[in-house]
């Protein structure tokens, strides 16, 4: 309050020497008599108890209830109605999006694409230093590959919106659905590695949470030796945002720039095994916890998250092209 | 009246959420994006007094906790939102606020609502987030909302100003 205070007083004193030439006093008077506030501003306490208290109710709805909370139904129809608001604002910002790398890469774009028809194979490599169109195509190439070598079928999809970091929780949207065939708790991946697991959809879009999440937790295994560990995000997007590895065998120490793939489960729920994650980083060793604990940068890069994949079962039927097992489209 | 201003406020907040879910990541520096709701409860509360503000930063929050990708224990943006219209609209006092003013009860509000939400976080223990990434994530947002403000504020205290029943009736 002495903040307010003070603040207020300054204003207070230019009001009084700009009152006798402003009109608008009279106005502000009786606006605040027919809002029911007193002389100072002050909203009723009736009201402030009531939203204060609304909070208070919604928030212990929503802790106590878990997955089954009273607050679901209500997420999934503000997702009915704001997925595609974000999806149709993601598609027209996208162009403008690209532009500075567009032109950065005009001259070489131009140069190549008599060379892209013919050779769009082994174009495919250089693909990622190239301009936006191609490096979406390389996005869709390595998904078609991901699916060849992991033996699930995957619908691509592209993220549409991100949570704020002020949110403190590493989720995005992404604009498939349940009419592509998305469930719950399915594995989304993109080219380089596991990114994240589905936690709820609409008919349009679905909302993932990161594995850089600091409530997400990722069964992993060492890929040199297969001991199994298990993943945690540190709830940090950027340069630090890397993941803690705490390995179930106290005694095995991993060794740096080893790979950690999903260790996955039986129904292929909310991860399917063999993803490539990230590789070891360091190692620390904790006296007190007895346990050695490893810090994994993970394969994507989380800051540039655009084209991914959601592992679906094969055969399932989807609004959109799937990437089959065998690196077809269908 | 009022209810054509009850809607156009939400549908200024609906726009401001978009903005800042969609868009406003491609500038977002390590995933913090300027809080657009929040300045738009600001605005509302230097024009229309603090009893608007709070009921607007409440309908506000509940948009943030629910539309996707939110994931966080529904009610903590709301608070936070509440709080910010009753501290923003505390300090509106029968005066147009100077720049100065605007800009100091932004960065007031904008540090008091992340603040309490990332508080919220800790006694619910939603996230599990250390102390100086918490401080970090303030400071930054604090700055993206003062920077914001000028882009902003004028224009969403001009809309709700406009929207004042007594001057449509003089």
């Amino acid at each position: 309050m002495p903040l307010l205070d003070r603040m207020r007083t300054p204003l207070a004193r230019l009001d009084r020497e700009q009152r006798p030439g402003r009109v608008r006093g009279g106005r502000e008077r009786r606006w605040r008599v027919s809002s029911h506030t007193d002389e100072r501003g002050r909203p009723p306490t009736s009201l402030v108890v009531a939203l204060v208290l609304a909070c208070a109710a919604l928030m212990a709805l929503d802790y106590h209830g878990g997955t089954g909370s009273p607050v679901e139904p209500a997420r999934r129809a503000m997702g009915e109605v704001f997925g595609p608001v974000e999806v149709g604002t993601t598609a027209v910002i996208r162009p403008f999006v690209a532009v500075p790398d567009w032109f950065q890469t005009h001259d070489s774009m131009r140069s190549d694409i008599d060379h892209l028809e013919a050779e769009n194979a082994r174009l495919l490599q250089q693909v990622h230093t190239a301009g936006y169109d191609r490096n979406k195509l390389a996005e869709y190439e390595g998904l078609t590959a991901a699916a060849d070598s992991l033996g699930y079928a995957l619908v691509p999809a592209r993220v549409v919106g991100l949570g704020p970091s002020q949110s403190f929780s590493r989720t995005v949207t992404i604009d498939a659905g349940s009419k592509a065939g998305l469930q719950p708790d399915m594995t989304v991946v993109n080219n380089d590695g596991l990114v994240g697991r589905v936690l709820r959809v609409t008919r349009t879009t679905a909302t993932v949470l990161l594995i850089l999440d600091a409530d997400s937790v990722v069964g992993a295994r060492i890929g040199n030796d297969m001991k199994v560990g298990f993943l945690r995000g540190r709830g940090v997007l950027g340069r630090d945002g890397r993941l803690d590895l705490e390995l179930v065998d106290q005694s095995v120490v991993p060794a740096r720039d080893d790979v950690v793939v999903t260790w996955g489960s039986d129904s292929g729920a909310p991860y399917v095994s063999g993803i490539p994650i990230g590789r070891v980083t360091s190692v620390f060793s904790s006296l007190r916890e007895t346990s050695q604990r490893a810090v994994i940068q993970p394969y994507v890069d989380f800051g540039a998250l655009d084209v991914v994949g959601v592992v679906v079962p094969s055969g399932t039927t989807s609004d959109r092209a799937v990437i089959e097992a065998d690196g077809s489209l269908r | 009246m009022s209810a054509l201003r009850a809607f156009v406020a939400m549908v200024a907040v609906a726009l401001a959420l978009v903005l800042q879910v969609s868009v406003f990541p491609h500038f977002a520096w390590d995933g913090i994006v300027p809080n657009l709701c929040l300045l738009v409860v600001v605005g509302a509360a230097l024009t229309r007094g603090a009893q608007f503000a709070m009921v607007l930063g409440f309908a506000a929050g509940l948009l943030l906790d629910l539309a996707p990708p939110a994931d966080h224990v529904a009610g903590r943006w709301a608070l936070a939102l509440v709080v910010v219209g009753y501290v923003a609209g505390r300090v509106r006092q029968d005066v147009t606020p100077t720049a100065t003013g605007v800009v100091a009860t932004v960065a007031a509000s904008s540090f008091v609502g992340t603040s309490l939400f990332a508080l919220s976080g800790v006694i619910l223990r939603d996230p599990t987030i250390a102390f100086t990434e918490l401080l970090q994530v303030i400071v930054v947002a604090v700055l993206w909302d003062i920077l914001l403000t000028p882009f902003v504020l004028p224009v969403v205290m001009t809309m709700f100003r406009r929207l004042e029943p007594d001057r449509a009736a003089v």
